[in-house]
């Protein structure tokens, strides 16, 4: 009878019980799949876009498939659907085991907070389609759908902060300082950037509060910290949890987590106007984004440091576990775009770089190698922990992801640099009676090859993520079920066995 | 009271002080950068001509919101010899100053378009609207043959007074006349007095080619001929043009 309890109590698709604490699950494994879902959906669109670039025809001729409606899709369900589901799971994951507390809200809250984002997503990217947006990057939807996006992420802030006040923990742990910064920084940006006054409660049309210059601080103001909060702040958080459990090994310094933590909130909101040298806005706000950019490299690689250092006295786990692969190679990634990143807002070099391919290269380091690294890393932690089993369903289709994606990046990044650079170098060039060298069509030809190049790239990339999608599927429907440890064991049942 | 300066120890400990500290730290720079703008008078050059878009134009505009232009098209030229001989003259934030939101681009996959008013005919910007190749063999754009549909009007006055409410100003003349004007402009033979005297320097045009119906054509067409004409750099002094 008590074996039996011991053994229910751990039987797959069951609470998880630690220390009588009833962990929150179901809506934490909807959100690791669907992550995946919109993984393979984001990556996919981009794909199609890239296709567009190299050839035209593919937009074919309908208003809903123009590059131009199906960008903000692609961005989006990058890095709202795909990423924002990633911060989702992890962070409601991460806060309950390192507090021992159960989510504030319980399953009801995280089902709300499950298809209350996902409903999101779906206005959103119906509304790109079919032509509503307020046509601000990575802000493009419109006032309706940034009200409800308003009412969920309220929801997260209490939910989350509600299982924060809690813990059994005294302290709280450096991956949810990260998180609960990202929570509070993105309702700020959201709600400071998207004040805006619709046509008629009827309309699906606004006009933004701010016009011209400001507006285009502010957009900046949040669209450097979409960047700075949601795809790092957060992905951060994932990374103090995640690579520790992985390796095994205790966070590389404590003091580091400290300083990194205050500097790079404190200086990453200043970088914004570095999307703007050169503008009509004043120079002062220019030189300030760039300076304040220029210093951020240093909590960025701090926190690279802190990050890499974990793995020291446990390397030998890169050979046999891909996994983790994955997030010492995010880590990498994530060093190498937080240098790129700073050289690029100089003004000087940003005078060639601003305006090419040269940006897109540098984000998708960023998003395919950080941001997309660091999730791969932790779903594929996740989903045995979630689901009971005992391993993920192949480990050789973890290394095949993991070659393919990188191989993609590579494509991707060096075809950009490559156009990016050329394309700036080519719009600059004087012939020898000082005549403009070339048309502007004659860059856009010379383009070609190097978006056929990136295609290649994506569908690398894709490719990938296919596969992992394949793997994670495998390992719920037909991975092996994992012994019950003697550390899951609850306390409950032990003592009950005892007697 | 200002232990926690010293051990980190009391804000790990302590949830609501780690928020406020947090909100605190990252609010800083925002305000720093983003206040002085609405309240320093010379971020705005003082130049005249900037006038709000007549309602065709306005119209045109939302639609190039619509299709996602921004993707691939800046409307700012940076101070650079080369910007200046493609483009030319660098753009001012007096020239967007009616804009809801700024269109800037931060990418130039097609060339920039703050100064392609007037550039080209109404004839070859609506061609090659519909099927860009046919003009540029080497464009990449999306064709956008569709926009040759009847122009949806019907809720131009609550737009304008939209935009009225965060500070464009339009006059009660503007917005009752709002529907008149956007035919007037759309039909080259209507009569300009009323209509020019609340826009100055108008255009009026069958912009599409077709004088009989306003289509999203004409509308868009409208605005691309009028983006980076309103000012006229012959009358623009240094003085003018300095910001703080």
């Amino acid at each position: 009878m008590a074996a039996a309890t011991a053994t229910a109590a751990l039987a797959p698709g069951q609470a998880y019980r630690a220390q009588e604490v009833t962990y929150v699950e179901a809506p934490i494994r909807a959100f690791a799949a669907i992550t995946a879902f919109w993984g393979v959906v984001g990556f996919l669109v981009g794909v199609v876009i890239a296709s567009q670039l190299a050839f035209p025809l593919l937009n074919l001729d309908l208003e809903w498939t123009t590059f131009g409606r199906l960008r903000p899709l692609h961005t989006s369900a990058v890095i709202f659907a795909f990423g924002g589901n990633a911060l989702l799971c992890t962070s409601l994951f991460v806060v309950q085991r390192t507090c021992r507390a159960r989510m504030f809200g319980g399953d009801d809250a995280g089902w709300f907070l499950f298809w209350g984002y996902q409903f999101f997503i779906v206005m959103a990217a119906l509304g790109y389609v079919l032509g509503i947006t307020q046509g601000k990057e990575y802000a493009e939807p419109e006032w309706y759908v940034d009200l409800w996006l308003t009412v969920v992420w309220v929801a997260y802030l209490i939910v989350f902060g509600g299982t924060l006040v809690k813990r059994v923990e005294p302290h709280i742990y450096v991956a949810n300082w990260f998180f609960l910064a990202f929570i509070i920084t993105v309702a700020v940006l959201h709600i400071g950037n998207n004040i805006s006054i619709p046509v008629s409660l009827g309309s699906a049309a606004s006009y933004s509060a701010p016009a011209g210059v400001q507006s285009a601080m502010i957009q900046w103001w949040y669209g450097h910290n979409a960047v700075g909060f949601f795809l790092t702040a957060g992905f951060l958080g994932i990374m103090y949890y995640f690579i520790p459990k992985q390796a095994d090994r205790p966070v590389y310094s404590y003091r580091l987590s400290i300083v990194h933590f205050w500097t790079l909130i404190f200086l990453y909101i200043w970088a914004g106007p570095h999307h703007l040298h050169y503008t009509a806005l004043p120079d002062w706000a220019q030189v300030l984004g760039m300076v304040f950019s220029i210093v951020l490299w240093m909590p960025s690689w701090g926190g690279m440091i802190n990050g890499l250092m974990t793995l020291s006295g446990a390397w030998d786990k890169l050979r046999t576990d891909p996994a983790l692969r994955f997030s010492v190679t995010a880590v990498g990634f994530y060093g190498m775009s937080t240098f790129e990143g700073p050289v690029m807002s100089i003004r000087a070099v940003n005078g060639l770089s601003h305006y090419t391919d040269w940006t897109i290269g540098h984000v998708h380091s960023g998003a395919m190698g950080w941001v997309g690294f660091i999730t791969f890393g932790a779903l594929y932690y996740l989903f045995p922990v979630l689901w009971r089993k005992k391993a993920i369903w192949s480990e050789k289709l973890i290394a095949w992801h993991f070659w393919l994606a990188t191989l993609g990046i590579v494509f991707y990044i060096t075809a950009m640099w490559v156009s990016g650079i050329m394309q700036g170098l080519m719009w600059r060039a004087y012939d020898e009676l000082g005549f403009l060298q070339y048309s502007f069509v004659e860059t856009v030809e010379a383009m070609h090859p190097y978006y056929v190049i990136r295609l290649l790239g994506g569908v690398l990339y894709l490719a990938g993520a296919l596969i992992m999608a394949f793997n994670l599927w495998k390992t719920v429907t037909a991975g092996e079920e994992a012994a019950p440890a003697p550390a899951d064991v609850p306390v409950s049942a032990i003592a009950v066995a005892a007697e | 009271m200002f232990a926690w300066l010293r051990d980190h120890g009391i804000i790990e400990r302590n949830v609501v002080l780690m928020g406020v500290l947090t909100l605190i730290t990252i609010s800083i720079g925002g305000l720093v950068q983003i206040v002085p703008l609405f309240a320093i008078e010379t971020t705005i050059e003082r130049v005249a001509g900037v006038r709000p878009y007549t309602p065709l134009e306005l119209r045109g505009r939302d639609i190039y919101i619509r299709e996602g232009c921004y993707n691939c098209h800046s409307q700012m030229i940076r101070p650079f010899r080369d910007e200046l001989e493609r483009y030319g003259h660098y753009s001012l934030a007096a020239e967007s100053m009616y804009d809801h939101p700024f269109q800037w681009g931060s990418k130039r996959t097609g060339p920039d378009l703050a100064r392609v008013g007037g550039r080209y005919s109404d004839d070859w910007q609506a061609a090659h609207l519909r099927s860009p190749r046919d003009l540029v063999p080497a464009s990449i754009m999306p064709p956008y043959a569709f926009l040759d549909r009847p122009l949806d009007v019907a809720d131009i006055q609550q737009r304008m007074r939209a935009l009225r409410a965060v500070g464009v100003p339009y006059t009660d003349d503007m917005i009752a006349n709002a529907a008149a004007d956007l035919r007037a402009q759309a039909t080259p033979d209507a009569d300009p007095g009323a209509f020019q005297g609340r826009y100055a320097r108008a255009r009026q045009s069958a912009f599409d080619g077709n004088p009989g119906v306003v289509t999203e054509m004409d509308a868009l067409v409208a605005y691309l001929q009028m983006l980076g004409t309103l000012v006229d750099f012959r009358d623009v002094t240094p003085a003018q043009l300095r910001q703080p």
